[in-house]
């Protein structure tokens, strides 16, 4: 397009002079050119708005009404939000997410930092080991979740099995309110940090060794050297990484299907698995549309903090 | 002392012999520049000077001590990237200063420092700029304060020209010379231009295939090149070879005049003006010859024209091992007077 508007420009100060019958075709032109634009953009523009705009603004809307029993709807203002303000549940599940995000974030993130480091040198079975640490993310989440679920299966699964070697009794894992957090936990970081990986991976390949070779003849440590050059360089994808590993945070629920069903005692209730059956198994959708505002609004927020305040902290190549 | 010597080092890459048996000694405070082609080892060489590479063989000496097996660090040496290797994310001071950083210089020190160096390379304006908000030539500043901060006695460069347009290369290059002797560093620079090694050099390495095609001051391989190889390697235009019968036979352009009545029949295939001098590029017998005319030359594209030169003027080489032929009396006469 920019060629193409460049083209034009320069054919107009050619002969705009000349001639006024050019320069009304020049200005006809500059009309085609923005009709042109607006088709490029239409496919992209009518998915997003029927996909994404469309439906966020229908949820809004929807959550300050309530559906009757006949189908018709009666406008109730904010009260749906004062239910939810009283309901425990949904604290629950909010102070789910901030500990479920809490405990898979940072440690992901570092898991994923160390694991590229380590395969980013050349060593024998680099390959392999890059396999390996992806395999996770490749793998189908509702087999992920069956594996893990055999992993925390009380007596006969992987876990008591080896807490038997030791003589220990078995433990009822995901049937725990105190222990089921965690094993999803252990789960999920399995899952991303493998994910997170290749992101590193792919910014260390593009730093230039150089950098290295300079700090290491100025005499900086590997770890000086990683800590003022390496890491700093890759904040964007640190930023990059936070930023999914956060919705990644909010978005999980097919586990939960798999493995909880946000029990026992809405111990491992996500905020988007709360909505889910909410929605679904209560079938109160405006009481749904309520809550996923809010998840709305939470995503959004750290949208604006990625784009308004972080991103300008941050040196980009 | 800080002279650096290397004795039958040798590198290789697989089967590759990146450097093969490379011996050289750089005198203190002198300059000697590594020149070649690409791939001909002199970048590979200056890395094992560094330490960034470990020599499959031979011993590497800095101010007489061994340091084949030290670290980059442990060897104090400074060192200039091509990519001029700055840190993107930090500023113009500190990019400087990181050495003195790392090696817990105290804070007052590190500023006297770093406005002494600021001062040298020019660039007190420009301490609070991120490199990518620098041009060029500003970088290669940054780059060149940041190797003389640390005050060593040897610095190295590796083709720290190369990314610069070629006025900005040429005020450099007599910048970084200037510097060179007034500090009395020990310098081993890495190029591929035979003009940058010409006019800075006091020694001149020029290597091929991972050897030493000849090591000697500048005007020794302008005016004795050991082999045709050199003497295709140095001056613009290059020497002439010129092969009559089973002589080779060099020449250099300067040498060569257009005269009526030249011992050689040549034809004018092409005339380059520089407005000093001109280079008309001929043809003997199907083989191109360049002659180095003073001021603006009047012959023209495929005018026939004879050559001359005097026989004092030839260099002879081997037409089987291209090396130089000591044998005959016009180079006896030259190297007395060389020597």
């Amino acid at each position: 397009m920019a060629d193409r508007r460049h083209l034009a420009g320069s054919r107009m100060t050619d002969h705009a002079a000349s001639s006024p019958i050019v320069s009304r075709r020049a200005g006809s032109q500059a009309w085609w050119n923005a009709v042109n634009a607006w088709l490029l953009l239409l496919p992209a523009a009518v998915l997003l708005i029927a996909f994404t705009h469309f439906p966020i603004l229908a949820t809004i809307r929807h959550s300050l009404f309530i559906t009757r029993r006949n189908g018709t709807e009666a406008f109730v203002g904010l009260d749906s939000y004062r239910a939810m303000a009283a309901d425990p549940i949904f604290w629950k599940a909010l102070g789910n997410n901030f500990w479920f995000a809490l405990g898979t974030i940072p440690t992901s993130i570092a898991l994923a930092l160390v694991m590229a480091v380590w395969v980013n040198r050349n060593m024998r079975g680099r390959g392999f080991l890059r396999l390996a640490y992806f395999t996770p993310t490749v793998l189908p989440m509702i087999a992920v979740a069956n594996v893990w679920l055999f992993f925390y299966t009380p007596d006969y699964g992987l876990l008591d099995q080896l807490r038997g070697l030791f003589g220990l009794a078995g433990w009822n894992w995901l049937g725990d309110p105190s222990t089921v957090m965690g094993c999803l936990i252990v789960m999920v970081i399995w899952k991303e940090a493998g994910f997170f990986m290749i992101f590193y991976l792919a910014a260390l390949q593009q730093l230039s060794p150089d950098l290295e070779e300079a700090a290491s003849i100025e005499g900086a440590s590997r770890w000086y050297t990683f800590r003022r050059i390496t890491f700093p360089l890759l904040m964007p994808t640190t930023l990059f990484v936070v930023i999914n590993a956060v919705i990644n945070s909010f978005k999980l629920v097919d586990h939960l299907v798999i493995m909880t069903k946000g029990g026992p005692n809405n111990a491992s209730t996500l905020l988007l698995y709360y909505i889910y059956e909410v929605a679904f198994t209560f079938q109160d959708s405006s009481y749904a549309a309520t809550l996923t505002v809010v998840l709305l609004t939470l995503l959004s927020g750290i949208a604006l903090l990625k784009f308004g305040y972080l991103d300008r902290r941050i040196h980009y190549q | 002392m800080s002279a650096i010597t290397l004795s039958h080092v040798s590198k290789s890459w697989g089967a590759m012999r990146a450097v093969d048996d490379v011996s050289l000694t750089a005198d203190e405070g002198s300059l000697l520049v590594l020149l070649g082609p690409s791939g001909c080892g002199k970048s590979t060489t200056l890395r094992l000077i560094a330490g960034l590479e470990d020599a499959d063989g031979g011993a590497i000496a800095i101010g007489g001590v061994d340091v084949t097996h030290l670290t980059p660090a442990q060897r104090k040496i400074s060192m200039v990237f091509q990519s001029y290797a700055l840190f993107p994310h930090l500023s113009v001071a500190e990019n400087i200063v990181f050495g003195l950083r790392v090696r817990r210089v105290s804070r007052a020190e590190r500023d006297a420092r770093l406005r002494r160096v600021a001062d040298i390379v020019g660039l007190a304006h420009l301490l609070e700029r991120k490199p990518a908000q620098l041009s060029g030539g500003q970088r290669q500043r940054v780059a060149l304060g940041r190797a003389i901060i640390a005050e060593a006695r040897v610095c190295l460069m590796d083709e720290p020209l190369s990314n610069l347009d070629a006025k900005l290369r040429h005020e450099m290059r007599t910048e970084i010379r200037a510097l060179q002797q007034r500090l009395g560093m020990t310098m081993v620079y890495v190029t591929h231009d035979q003009t940058e090694a010409m006019t800075m050099a006091d020694r001149v390495v020029l290597m091929r295939d991972g050897r030493i095609e000849q090591n000697g001051s500048p005007e020794e391989l302008y005016n004795r090149p050991a082999t045709a190889f050199t003497a295709r390697f140095i001056g613009t235009p290059p020497m002439n070879l010129v092969r009559q019968g089973d002589h080779l036979i060099g020449i250099r352009p300067e040498h060569i005049r257009i005269v009526t009545g030249g011992d050689h029949a040549a034809r004018v295939k092409a005339v380059e003006h520089l407005g000093a001098d001109s280079i008309v590029l001929c043809e003997i017998d199907g083989q191109p010859i360049s002659v180095r005319s003073d001021g603006f030359s009047k012959v023209q594209p495929g005018e026939d024209v004879r050559l001359a030169w005097e026989a004092g003027h030839e260099h002879r080489f081997d037409p089987v091992s291209e090396r130089r032929l000591e044998a005959s009396v016009q180079d006896g006469r030259l190297a007395t007077s060389v020597g």
